[in-house]
């Protein structure tokens, strides 16, 4: 304490400091990571390459989902490569970690807007960092790719929506557990934030105007652990059995399922239907907890069809046997896909107005099934399907659509958006993003 | 009516003896020694992913039946928890006993400073469990032996006061830059099988033995078995613990530098030993605690983080410095969780409509979480100390 820092000392602290920090600068930049910086200034497409942005965490709570998102986007980006790029220019991909961080995922996103000139951006999985991106978005004109399931109420100029709105996920699999399980009472349990807040709300009105019963409705802390209060509620308040609509994300699946079944309240009694549990998450719950439990998808690993064998395989070739693809992953995987195509239709990847216009309409033979479209909300049609969760940790398809579900965006159940539709062709209405529906 | 009571005390004494566990090792380490420990939640993911690795190693032995009775077939992976919790003991008080000597040994008296030294710490140890690899184990121990071995030979020398600045100016960047050499050398050459890491970020698949997984029927009624296992490891631990610190020598001598320091040492206490082994075992407890969670809930880079509000809410509100403050503390905010959150409290007050109504509005789990912690507020505005206030002029640290 009483010695200063002196110049001495100083002087080699500093030289340690220096060399230190001078050699991890010259052996970083690890391998994997595709981030390199960026000439100033170069439009998207003007070089050698086309810049497409990733933004996803790949730290904090969130980077448990979405590692593997970045993984498929990879993968497709590095297979259109292979296959001569697009518009004969490869592509490049800029990858920025949103640190599970709502006001970091919008600095990111300006970021790769203004200094890496990207052509468009792959990103997002949490609504909430979603909300954080879409004034950048919005207010420069450009454009974000958005492969998670969500609760709607929303349709942007500046998103593609690939992943389920509402009645291709929640509603389709209330009105399934209503037909299976005929006057069964609900219970609803969710994460306390926007995404299972608002699912509640359009279930509670899809049940009312249908006939079926909600007994209750609870929500735990994001990351809560503590479910007891919850699991005696539940069997207070359907003590013969009932229907869980299950809509926890992250830690708290985990606590409820390894409680839930230490309670002794099986599937067979008390069926669960989850909407945020996909292959990824049964492998870190263990399929001992889950095992009879159903979950609503857009797309399992056991779907069965050539487009899906050669994606999983194509997969797992990429990043270990061990690894399982799931629902939001083909989602992000197509998304690229459709973005290639409408780039090729626009001829142009620079012109943000023109591969908007191209991209609507857009067909895909998805790993869900084929005929996947992009629709003039920005929203894409769908498969819905539901899913019991096996043994060995996939899901046994319990009931599949024929044909992709087209997406509604605004939901129709909810009074608030009753009668609101949004489509992006129609240039001639004040607002196309939300407008009242003709005709009804 | 009877059985409402006997239920909500059982679910209450259960969800307060997960807080008591959590909470046993920060009651010791900051109730005794006064370290703000904010590691503590990551030092019980330690123990939960030395929980994981355990198990893993028994999936690995022969699925043979050790011991039959009739339908009654007992393997060797049943047992694979008692294992655990002496292994997830033993490498979180390791882990303790390195942070002791590397971080807080330097800080004590420097609250705020320890504060955010154990942040940190607690933000590294997360990181290290999504990205530790075999090219960053193989770095860092090659890194750890140049620079404290060649410091280690060098102190002998007797210019060494002269020498130190010198030599850890040259030997820190030379002995990072071997060790960052042979890593990324190593990882070119084997590719995924030394990079690839070990956890990843997701959360680890960890399945209880099957009987842990169901729990014991009691009429209509199921007693989770995970949650009594959980009741009598507290016991044992909070037992073990009071024994440890009335009964044993070293016991004594915590207790004495807990009381004054500065007399202790003049009396020959090695009181750096006994800061040292407090921690240790502060850190051990948390391991435990951290294996038996890992039976409630998920194992993550993020599994600390659900802990370790509530467990400085449990040592506060308890007193600092009295282990029987926490164990009261715990089985009360246990409690009063259970009876706001389930509904129990608004059905009792059925009978008169606002209270009732009052209540219903926080029977969510979420609501019941924020009523408690105004409740905590309100009770330490009366009494600032907690409920066990330790008495007497000693208690500035």
């Amino acid at each position: 304490m009483t010695e200063g820092f002196g110049r001495r000392k100083f002087i080699l602290y500093g030289t340690a400091a220096l060399g230190t920090s001078v050699l991890l600068k010259a052996c970083g930049g690890q391998p994997d990571t595709a981030t390199s910086p960026s000439p100033e200034g170069s439009p998207a497409a003007s070089g050698e390459t086309i810049k497409v942005g990733i933004l996803h965490s790949l730290s904090g709570t969130m980077a448990i989902s979405e590692k593997s998102v970045v993984d498929a986007e990879q993968l497709a980006i590095e297979e259109i490569n292979k296959a001569g790029g697009v518009l004969g220019k490869q592509i490049e991909a800029v990858v920025e970690d949103g640190a599970s961080d709502w006001p970091t995922f919008a600095e990111k996103a300006k970021k790769l807007i203004d200094q890496d000139k990207v052509a468009t951006v792959f990103g997002c999985w949490t609504s909430a960092s979603r909300k954080a991106v879409l004034p950048v978005f919005e207010s420069k004109g450009h454009m974000l790719w958005y492969p998670v399931q969500y609760e709607g109420q929303e349709c942007s100029k500046n998103i593609f929506y690939t992943g389920a709105a509402p009645n291709q996920q929640i509603e389709p699999s209330v009105d399934w557990l209503l037909e299976q399980y005929k006057g069964q009472p609900f219970y609803l349990v969710g994460s306390d934030y926007v995404f299972p807040r608002t699912a509640n709300t359009i279930i509670k009105a899809q049940l009312e105007a249908k006939g079926g019963k909600v007994v209750g409705e609870d929500y735990i802390p994001l990351g809560g652990t503590e479910v007891t209060p919850l699991i005696s509620k539940i069997k207070t308040a359907m003590p013969n059995g009932g229907i869980i609509y299950n809509s926890l994300n992250g830690d708290s699946n985990v606590a409820f399922f390894k409680q839930l079944q230490g309670a002794g309240l099986g599937p067979d009694k008390y069926p669960s239907m989850s909407v945020s549990i996909a292959e990824e998450e049964v492998k870190a719950i263990g399929p001992e907890y889950l095992k009879g439990h159903f979950a609503a998808w857009n797309y399992f690993m056991t779907v069965d069809n050539p487009a899906n064998k050669k994606f999983v395989e194509a997969f797992k070739a990429k990043y270990g046997e061990d690894r399982v693809t799931n629902d939001p992953m083909e989602a992000a995987y197509i998304m690229v896909y459709l973005w290639k195509q409408a780039v090729e239709k626009a001829g142009t990847a620079d012109d943000l107005e023109k591969v908007r216009a191209a991209a609507i309409g857009q067909t895909i033979d998805a790993p869900e099934g084929p005929g996947v479209t992009m629709e003039s909300n920005h929203h894409i049609s769908k498969y819905v399907r539901i899913g019991k969760v096996r043994e060995d940790g996939l899901f046994e398809i319990v009931y599949a659509t024929d044909k992709p579900v087209k997406p509604v965006p605004w939901n129709q159940f909810v009074a608030e958006t009753k009668g609101y539709t949004c489509d992006w062709t129609n240039t001639t209405e004040a607002n196309p993003g939300k407008f009242k529906m003709t005709g009804t | 009516m009877f059985t409402g009571i006997l239920d909500g005390i059982f679910n209450g004494i259960s969800i307060g003896s997960v807080l008591l566990l959590a909470a046993l090792g920060l009651a010791i380490v900051f109730g005794l020694m006064g370290v703000i420990n904010m590691a503590h939640g990551e030092l019980m993911m330690l123990g939960a992913y030395t929980t994981v690795v355990v198990q893993n190693g028994f999936e690995l032995l022969p699925n043979k039946p050790v011991f039959s009775f009739y339908t009654v077939n007992i393997h060797l992976f049943d047992f694979y928890m008692f294992v655990a919790l002496i292994m997830a003991f033993l490498v979180t008080a390791g882990v303790g006993l390195v942070l002791e000597r590397g971080v807080i040994r330097y800080l004590y008296g420097r609250p705020l400073e320890t504060l955010l030294a154990t942040w940190g710490v607690s933000l590294i140890l997360q990181q290290l469990v999504r990205s530790v690899n075999w090219v960053l184990v193989i770095g860092l121990v090659l890194f750890c032996f140049l620079f404290f071995g060649a410091m280690t030979l060098l102190s002998r020398r007797a210019d060494w006061d002269r020498l130190r600045g010198w030599a850890i100016a040259i030997l820190l960047p030379l002995s990072a830059g071997i060790a960052i050499v042979t890593g990324s050398l190593l990882g070119q050459t084997y590719k995924l099988a030394v990079t690839q890491p070990w956890f990843g970020a997701r959360n680890q698949d960890l399945t209880a033995p099957a009987w842990l997984r169901g729990g014991i029927p009691l009429g209509n009624y199921q007693l989770p078995s995970a949650r009594l296992f959980i009741i009598a490891l507290t016991i044992l631990c909070v037992l073990g613990i009071y024994q440890f610190l009335q009964r044993s020598s070293w016991g004594l001598r915590i207790r004495a530098v807990t009381q004054n320091r500065s007399m202790s040492a003049c009396l020959g206490i090695p009181t750096q030993k006994v800061d040292a082994l407090t921690f240790a075992i502060g850190s051990g407890l948390a391991g435990v605690a951290g294996c038996a969670v890992s039976l409630l809930g998920s194992v993550g880079p993020n599994t600390g983080q659900n802990y370790i509000v509530d467990t400085f809410m449990v040592v506060v509100v308890g007193g600092v410095g009295k282990l029987v403050g926490s164990i009261v503390a715990a089985m009360a905010i246990g409690i009063t969780t259970y009876l706001v959150g389930s509904g129990t409290i608004a059905l009792w007050l059925a009978p008169i409509k606002p209270l009732a109504d009052f209540f219903t509005f926080f029977a969510t789990s979420s609501m019941a979480k924020v009523m408690v912690f105004a409740l905590i507020v309100a009770f330490l505005q009366v009494r600032p100390a907690g409920l066990f206030p330790q008495k007497g002029r000693t208690v500035d640290a």
